[in-house]
């Protein structure tokens, strides 16, 4: 089949303030291809997108469709032009349907009638095998389920060019698979389908091309089948990377951390954590999987002194040096951070639970601490070195330690946050999905730091979403399922098939719950 | 579906666009904030002129007169400037937390009224514990009034917009009862003690008013100045400040980092009413009486603006209280002189909103920059 061309963007430029977003990037989208963009974070792949979709405004540039310069200067516009984007973070009506979100802002010509969208909707359903019930409301859909949605969504509307953002980012293993599936029976109709991604095995199992950018320029498009990991990693770095993670053998672990029979009702009165019990050992990382919500920020909040737990249950914490173990259940989150346990939690903004926006690095830095020491008046030099010493050795891009840290790129946020836990020197280190949404180099950047602290002697806790990475760098995983653990198992000899059973597997559960 | 649509192609580019500034130097800012304040007087000349063709210039004139023309009207052009500073600092802490203290009349008033009811019924004390004990139970009754609407947000999550609102109406009424209360028992309410003027803040000094430092509201004045100053290390510097802001930005971050959200938001709440307890003392003990209508004068609820305008920087509000104040009382001494020349409070109001928009406006070309589409540029 003679590919046609669908979008042509040329010598695309844009920038933000004194930010280059986009430089004289052009790029070529091609009906019934799914085409891959690639780039590390804050390489500009969102902001190009976003021109085609009508967010933003190119400053310099055209844009052509099926032939024809074209101007988009709104989301609107972008839609009648047939191009749908579908973004990272949702953008649907939690209380109404499936339906009535769908209907939402079409504006048909002719009489609102629920029963025709709900029609129109299976059609194309059928059409592709997706799995979606008009009338199921949305605030009781899973993410994939919304995912779902938002693509039927830009269907319905008629997009012949469909752009996805980072889409597996918040996807099971499983449902990912599912998501491909789809793409490529949308493909084989003839849309044009481009995903923004920065997961190579990703680029290279679904896409035909692949077009990367780097720091706002366009580096080039090779075909997929030409291509490997290690080339894509070196257009979209500029030099070679060592994609292999350290896993060095653990130097005689000594029990730091033991959790027994732990259990944590949310307040809907369903069991969060049931039972739970594992023990976490000094100079290695321990690896926790499971899906989203199956308790494993329960789990760490519950250690860091966060959540309040059943009674029965016992967190048992051997400080280095002593013998005398401690108890955590009781205590305050400070006095278990002074303990020496610490946590740092990535959530899906980033921001709001480890990091205040509107500070800058130095400020940020004595988050945790800043109450130490008896003076009123808060220590201001020491945080401020502190923040000077992460940003050289972790290289973080900031204009300066007192911007503040919602100006900086996700990437370059997890750096300070993760940087300012290691740099209390904690024996027990948490760190959830942190590395979540980051490009390759900076995820490697978190790993090495992680196996640094490892090889100290630190007990690594590391809850992780790829299970690629939790196989390679943990020395031990624990499976979480519904609240329980369902497994650990040993990181050298898992197999992905393994975890994933585990993951989803309630049977094992049930079984206990009947025995019970 | 549009599948079979021809395709439009005919999409203007907008002749507008707004785009976020990355950053803006301070020489630029205030080039920009000058030029908007220009903006308003060229406005306000335009609309004096077509409404009632008085001569601009004499209207701005007679506006300064009114308010540095003698020293009775320097000075209370101070004090109001000060008091609403007062209310102002008082709620920047709450403000910082994002709890929207609505109260700080209410807070104020009830201040003023635990310390009349000290002045009147203890006055046989000597003068300097007199003072201070109205001082103690106004700030005492000031913290009180703004920590119950606090502690029902702490214990129930109660709305403190509303809670705090309402509490106003008490006080208010709380004041209005006592007012006539007395105004029964001491045939009219004016300067109380006024023979012995116990509980006067110049009673401090002996009563004697004589010389520039011996002023009433000179004193007046720079506690409320060293209030401002005090509570912006606090919010800068302190510990507590640091709460503040965290608490403010994110209550998880909050709770990560092992701050009790709740026993900040009471402790900032104390502060907060006992600040403006304290306006309402030396309200008290400058004016030597109170009343519903004057002693907080509606400056509870002006200060909201102040606060926001200054974005709860209280060295910032010290310039901001005496703008709002400047362009309240000059405007009022316009309707004075040319109400018969039919420029009455109401058009008086329409200079001063002119002003007010322009300084605010001028914040959104600080923050934001214009982009027009230029044809040359397209092609």
């Amino acid at each position: 089949m003679e590919p046609k061309v669908a979008v042509l963007m040329k010598g695309i430029s844009k920038s933000f303030g004194g930010v280059v977003a986009n430089k004289n990037v052009d790029l070529e989208i091609r009906h019934g291809e799914i085409l891959s963009v690639l780039g590390e974070n804050g390489s500009g792949k969102t902001t190009l997108m976003n021109m085609l979709s009508g967010i933003y405004y190119p400053d310099k540039g055209q844009i052509f469709i099926d032939g024809k310069e074209v101007n988009i200067p709104s989301p609107k516009a972008a839609f009648e032009l047939g191009i749908g984007m579908i973004h990272q973070h949702f953008k649907l009506v939690d209380v109404f349907s499936a339906a009535e979100n769908i209907a939402l802002g079409c504006n048909e010509k002719g009489r609102y009638s629920i029963a025709k969208i709900s029609e129109k909707i299976k059609n194309i359903c059928d059409k592709y095998g997706f799995d979606i019930d008009p009338a199921q409301k949305v605030y009781n859909m899973s993410i994939s389920q919304k995912q779902t949605l938002e693509i039927v969504k830009v269907l319905y509307r008629g997009s012949k060019v469909l752009i996805l953002d980072e889409p597996t980012a918040v996807l099971t293993p499983q449902e990912a698979k599912r998501l491909f599936n789809v793409l490529v029976n949308m493909k084989h109709d003839g849309k044009a389908i481009v995903i923004i991604t920065h997961k190579l095995q990703e680029v290279l199992s679904v896409s035909d091309r692949v077009s990367i950018l780097r720091k706002g320029e366009y580096i080039g498009t090779v075909n997929t089948k030409d291509a490997t990991e290690l080339s894509l990693t070196e257009m979209m770095v500029g030099k070679r990377v060592e994609l292999d993670i350290e896993r060095p053998v653990p130097q005689d672990p000594v029990e730091r951390l033991r959790v027994r029979n732990l259990t944590c009702v949310n307040p809907d009165g369903r069991k969060i954590l049931n039972d739970v019990s594992f023990t976490a050992y000094g100079g290695e990382i321990l690896g926790i999987a499971g899906i989203s919500g199956c308790g494993q920020k329960e789990l760490l909040e519950s250690i860091a002194g966060l959540q309040t737990v059943e009674e029965g249950g016992h967190i048992e914490y051997y400080p280095k040096g002593g013998t005398e173990k401690e108890e955590l259940i009781g205590k305050t989150p400070v006095q278990i951070r002074r303990l020496g346990v610490s946590l740092s939690f990535v959530p899906e903004d980033r921001l709001g639970m480890g990091l205040v926006g509107s500070m800058g690095m130095a400020e940020n830095m004595m988050l945790k601490n800043y109450s130490d020491g008896t003076s009123f008046f808060t220590e201001t030099k020491k945080p401020r070195e502190l923040a000077e010493k992460i940003m050289k050795e972790l290289e973080v891009v900031t204009p300066g330690v007192d911007t503040p840290v919602r100006r900086l790129s996700g990437g370059n946020v997890q750096k300070v946050l993760v940087g300012r836990e290691i740099a209390s020197s904690p024996t027990v280190l948490m760190t959830a999905y942190a590395v979540r949404g980051l490009d390759i180099n900076t995820s490697y950047t978190i790993y090495r730091l992680l196996n640094e602290q490892k090889k100290k002697g630190v007990a690594v806790i590391y809850v992780g979403e790829d299970l690629d990475v939790l196989l390679a760098l943990c020395d031990r995983i624990l499976v979480l399922c519904a609240g329980r653990v369902s497994g650990i198992l040993d990181g050298r000899t898992a197999t992905k098939e393994e975890i994933g059973l585990l993951m989803t597997n309630t049977k094992s559960v049930l079984e206990e719950d009947v025995q019970e | 579906m549009n599948t079979e649509k021809s395709l439009k192609t005919d999409f203007h580019q907008s002749f507008l666009r707004i785009s976020k500034r990355d950053s803006i130097s301070q020489k630029s800012a205030w080039a920009i904030r000058a030029g908007a304040v220009l903006l308003a007087l060229v406005v306000n000349a335009l609309f004096v002129l077509a409404i009632t063709g008085l001569d601009p210039i004499s209207l701005y004139a007679t506006m300064f007169k009114g308010v540095f023309g003698d020293s009775f009207s320097r000075w209370e052009f101070i004090k109001n400037s000060a008091k609403l500073l007062c209310i102002a600092v008082a709620l920047a802490p709450a403000f910082k937390m994002r709890y929207w203290n609505i109260g700080g009349e209410g807070q104020v008033l009830m201040g003023a009224l635990a310390s009349t009811i000290i002045m009147y019924t203890c006055d046989s004390l000597p003068s300097l514990l007199l003072v201070l004990l109205m001082l103690i139970v106004g700030l005492a009754v000031g913290a009180l009034w703004a920590f119950i609407p606090a502690a029902f947000k702490a214990k129930f999550n109660t709305n403190e917009t509303l809670f705090t609102l309402m509490m106003n109406y008490i006080a208010m009424n709380l004041v209005n009862y006592y007012y006539n209360k007395w105004r029964g028992e001491k045939s009219a309410l004016g300067e109380i003690n006024s023979q012995s003027k116990k509980g006067w803040l110049s009673s401090l000094w002996g009563g004697n008013e004589d010389g520039f430092f011996l002023n009433e509201d000179l004193w007046y004045f720079l506690v409320i100045l060293l209030v401002s100053v005090l509570m912006y290390v606090y919010l800068k510097k302190t510990k507590h400040g640091y709460e503040i802001s965290v608490v403010g930005e994110s209550r998880n971050t909050a709770k990560y980092a092992g701050i009790s959200v709740n026993k900040v938001m009471l402790r900032t709440l104390l502060i907060s009413g006992a600040v403006c307890g304290l306006c309402g003392f030396l309200t008290v003990s400058n004016s030597h009486t109170i009343s519903a209508d004057n002693t907080a004068g509606g400056y509870g609820f002006t200060a909201i603006i102040v606060a926001w305008l200054s974005k709860f920087n209280t060295l910032t509000m010290i310039a901001v209280s005496f703008m709002v104040i400047f362009l309240q009382k000059g405007s009022s001494s316009i309707a004075d002189m040319y109400a018969r020349k039919g420029f009455d409070t109401s058009a008086s109001s329409i200079v001063t909103g002119i002003f007010l928009l322009a300084v605010i406006g001028s914040e959104f070309f600080i923050n934001y920059r214009l982009i027009f589409r230029s044809r040359k540029e397209e092609k």
